[in-house]
């Protein structure tokens, strides 16, 4: 176990040098850079300034050199300064941080707590009117875009209640705080719920046909013992997968979600940076990413041998 | 006698209205204004800016030398206050301007505001001071500015290479705040000193930008708001409904699409809604250094084919005007009157004539039914540019000319128009101020870094400067019309129409006026208040 921990271990630390490379070297490629969008803004383009502003940024630097000071700041903690804002990046990030993990987090709750029931519920009822209800809820949740389904959600609270959910840093009552984070919470996490809904469905149905489910039922067990017990905690090991994947993607709707509800969360932030060619932003919050998702990955393997004892990492 | 009796019924009458009206109109003090912005600008600084995305929550933190009324919609010479200058004069041969400035007038940090501010703004603007702006947009409008002198610290003067009555216009512009000479060009991107009637609080980037009252305002009893906060909604769906469900107290100015208008107009009926022209223009930019637009057959083809009236109707719903390079009356200034407008080939009311002239000019120059010019037309991607992209390519088929959409990203825009990569253009052209100086020579002086087509024309310039130089307005605009026609018949930059655009605001926000002839130049916000 020890030894497959610190191959896993030294596999992690390859993954982010090799993403590494490739964020830094696709902020490149995308054609522009900070100077060039400025300018473009000013509808001017002045060699000298340009040439001036871009020594300033150091982005006149060999590619090789930019690398270097980039890697080595942000594993040092340094991840310099925001060209747009001319603040330390770190100060930019951070406060955005705990929103987004918030509405993910949210999200990943709503997801779990709502499709893995009824996926359940959806597979001990196959070929019901409940089931069919269920199907055609869950692929209503799959087909609709989060962000047609975010303005669908704002637009109709406007229409019936005068009110609009969208983000308020100082809620005054419970109320504003639940709608701040859970209504874009619940609109990202439909799809989520949907898809978590149906692979708990397939895979339970797969599991409810096994002969120790039979045998389960013929020695007297309840049937929520025996879905609950014996087949839930069995079908569990592919839900926890897409969950893991789930909450990788999540950061590529809550894009959308956080510009729809206005949420200064960190996902809407990574966009606009992008748009500028804020390097310093952009190269260390896609590597926080990154890391998030590789540490995701590695804790939802070592998940598996917790909810199923039949694996054991071995050397 | 009934006569004499019924008049002085109406006066009695229009007294008692007139006296309610100043009761119902008294301004009242506090309230925080809360207003959606559009985007998040790239940082605070005015003088560095280039678009009314820092202007408009910007503007409130300065004082100009002069400023346009800020309650009288349409900005002209006559229009023109003092603001930190309590006065200014001309010297006999026009080619010194001097200022009295306003004394006890303090910036934001305690420190006095003397002329030594004055000079360093303006030589940071000419870029003849140490310290340097990261972009300077605006250098060459002070091209004709010898230098700037101090007489004391309360008189300035503005050494002119000639005269230039446009300077005033220029130095009014929401563009032309004065910068305090002890905070660095770079802390101003971050944090704005000025002295204007609100204070910079905040600004976090995506999030929200924080004014508050400035309590030691020179102008004593301004502003009556508490502060003014913007929430940056770059969704336009988002932020209108908010606005609707009165989460905003303003849209953000001249945001407002026509289509969109009435949306807001069917669910906030009581907001007070306006629509003006945005003095920006959307035009065609030529390459005309290469083949095949070097033939001036072909550009005139072009210009003369465009319907204008169908780009202002499907685009504006009819609201948008159509004019030269300066925005047409009666908004505009300087714009042609119609008659003129219309003596201009491909502006008469007669389209199919104009087209069949079109093709004729494109017969001359070999294109036919039966050989088509094939065009790539660029633009940036953005609806603003593309939609009009569109259209101009679907009418171009009527004359022989097969053109295809080339969206641009923003950051490659005018690096590609200024290496010349491209064969038409769609561009949109913005005119901070409502002045010939400002458009002529930006858009088209030989050599000008705006000057997109590199259109050169010395005659033309000559007459730039005759314009320029002429300091009797009705003396002037005949000048005007005349450069802007010979611009319009060489196609120098074809213009299409002017665009207009909407704002709202709740009906308790009182105050507020929307500047017909320009979009930069009516923020100060510092009598605006709220009725609660």
């Amino acid at each position: 176990m020890f030894a497959y921990l610190v191959r896993r271990l030294f596999l992690m630390l390859v993954t982010l040098f090799g993403i590494s490379i490739v964020i830094f070297l696709l902020l490149r490629i995308v054609p522009g850079n900070i100077v060039d969008i400025l300018f473009a803004a000013a509808g001017y383009v002045d060699p000298a300034d340009k040439a001036n502003l871009e020594k300033e940024l150091g982005i006149d630097q060999p590619l090789i050199v930019q690398y270097w000071h980039w890697i080595s700041g942000f594993v040092r903690g340094d991840f310099g300064y925001s060209y747009v804002s001319e603040k330390p990046a770190l100060q930019e990030i951070l406060p955005r941080i705990p929103i987004t993990a918030r509405l993910a987090g949210l999200a990943l709750l709503f997801s779990a707590s709502i499709g893995i029931p009824l996926g359940v519920i959806s597979a001990v009822n196959q070929g019901t009117r409940l089931d069919y209800t269920l199907r055609v809820i869950s692929l209503s949740g799959l087909s609709l875009p989060s962000f047609w389904l975010g303005l669908l959600i704002l637009t109709a609270s406007v229409a019936m209640f005068g009110q609009m959910p969208i983000f308020n840093p100082n809620p005054q009552t419970w109320l504003e705080a639940f709608a701040t984070y859970a209504v874009p919470a619940a609109a990202v996490g439909f799809r989520s719920a949907a898809l978590t809904m149906r692979i708990t469905r397939s895979s339970m149905l797969e599991v409810l046909r096994q002969d120790y489910i039979r045998t389960a039922r013929a020695k007297g067990a309840s049937d929520a013992a025996v879905n609950y017990r014996h087949a839930l905690k069995n079908a569990i090991l592919p839900v926890i997968t897409v969950i893991g994947i789930e909450a990788a993607f999540l950061i590529g709707g809550l894009i959308v979600t956080e510009t729809v509800f206005n949420i200064p969360g960190v996902a809407r932030f990574l966009v606009e940076a992008i748009r500028w060619r804020d390097y310093p932003i952009v190269q260390n919050l896609v590597m926080l990413i990154a890391v998030v998702v590789v540490v995701a990955n590695f804790t939802v393997d070592m998940l598996y041998a917790v909810f199923d004892p039949r694996i054991r990492y071995t050397d | 006698m009934r006569s004499v009796w019924a008049l002085a019924a109406m006066a009695a009458l229009s007294v008692l209205t007139a006296s309610t009206a100043t009761l119902a109109g008294e301004p009242k003090q506090g309230g925080v204004l809360r207003m959606y912005h559009r985007d998040s600008p790239a940082n605070a600084s005015i003088l560095e800016g280039a678009t009314y995305s820092v202007n408009v929550p910007f503007m409130g933190v300065f004082n100009n030398l002069v400023i346009y009324d800020q309650h009288i919609a349409q900005n002209s010479p006559d229009t023109l206050r003092p603001e930190l200058a309590e006065s200014w004069s001309w010297s006999g041969d026009n080619r010194k301007l001097t200022f009295k400035l306003r004394q006890g007038v303090k910036w934001h940090d305690g420190k006095p505001f003397t002329s030594a501010d004055v000079k360093c703004s303006f030589d940071l603007l000419m870029g003849k001071s140490q310290q340097k702006l990261r972009q300077n947009p605006r250098k060459a409008w002070y091209s004709e500015v010898n230098e700037i002198t101090t007489n004391g610290d309360f008189e300035v003067s503005f050494d002119l290479k000639r005269p230039q009555p446009s300077l005033l216009a220029m130095l009014a512009s929401g563009y032309t705040p004065v910068y305090p000479c002890h905070v660095s060009p770079a802390d101003m991107r971050t944090h704005p000193i000025g002295t204007g009637p609100f204070k910079f609080v905040e600004f976090k980037a995506n999030e929200s930008i924080k004014l508050t009252r400035n309590p030691d305002y020179w102008k004593k009893g301004l502003p009556h708001l508490d502060g003014i906060e913007y929430t940056i909604i770059p969704n336009r769906s988002t932020a209108i409904l908010a606005f609707v469900a009165g989460k905003f107290d303003m849209t953000f100015p001249t945001h407002i699409t026509i289509p969109l208008l009435k949306d807001i107009k069917s669910q906030a009926p009581n907001a007070t809604c306006v629509v003006e022209p945005t003095n920006v223009s959307t035009n065609i930019i030529v390459n005309s250094s290469s083949a095949p637009f070097d033939n001036i057959d072909i550009r005139r083809a072009m210009a003369m084919a465009l319907d204008r009236k169908a780009f202002v109707d499907i685009l504006f719903e009819g609201q948008a005007d159509i004019g030269g390079t300066m925005l047409p009356p009666p908004q505009g200034i300087w714009g042609m009157p119609k008659d003129k407008l219309e003596t201009i080939p491909g502006y008469g009311p007669n389209l199919n004539a104009n087209r069949e002239e079109a093709k004729k000019l494109m017969q001359k120059a070999g294109y036919g039914p039966d050989k088509h010019l094939a065009v790539k037309v660029s633009t940036r991607n953005i609806a603003e540019y593309r939609d009009p992209a569109v259209i101009l390519i679907d009418q171009l088929k009527s004359i022989y000319i097969d053109g295809e959409l080339d969206v641009v990203e923003t950051a490659n825009w005018f690096p590609k128009v200024a290496r010349k990569d491209y064969m038409l253009g769609l561009n949109l052209t913005g005119n901070s101020v409502d002045d010939p100086d400002q458009s002529f020579y930006e858009n088209y002086s030989c050599g000008s870094e705006r000057n997109y087509t590199n259109y050169c024309n010395k005659e033309i310039e000559k007459l730039f400067d005759v314009q320029s130089q002429e300091t009797d307005i009705a003396k002037r605009k005949p000048l005007v019309w005349e450069i802007d026609k010979k611009l319009q018949e060489d196609v120098a930059r074809p213009i299409i129409f002017h665009a207009r655009a909407g704002t709202c605001w709740q009906p308790y926000v009182k105050g507020v006026t929307i500047m017909s002839n320009s979009s930069y130049n009516g923020f100060r916000y510092e009598d605006v208040w709220l009725d609660k």
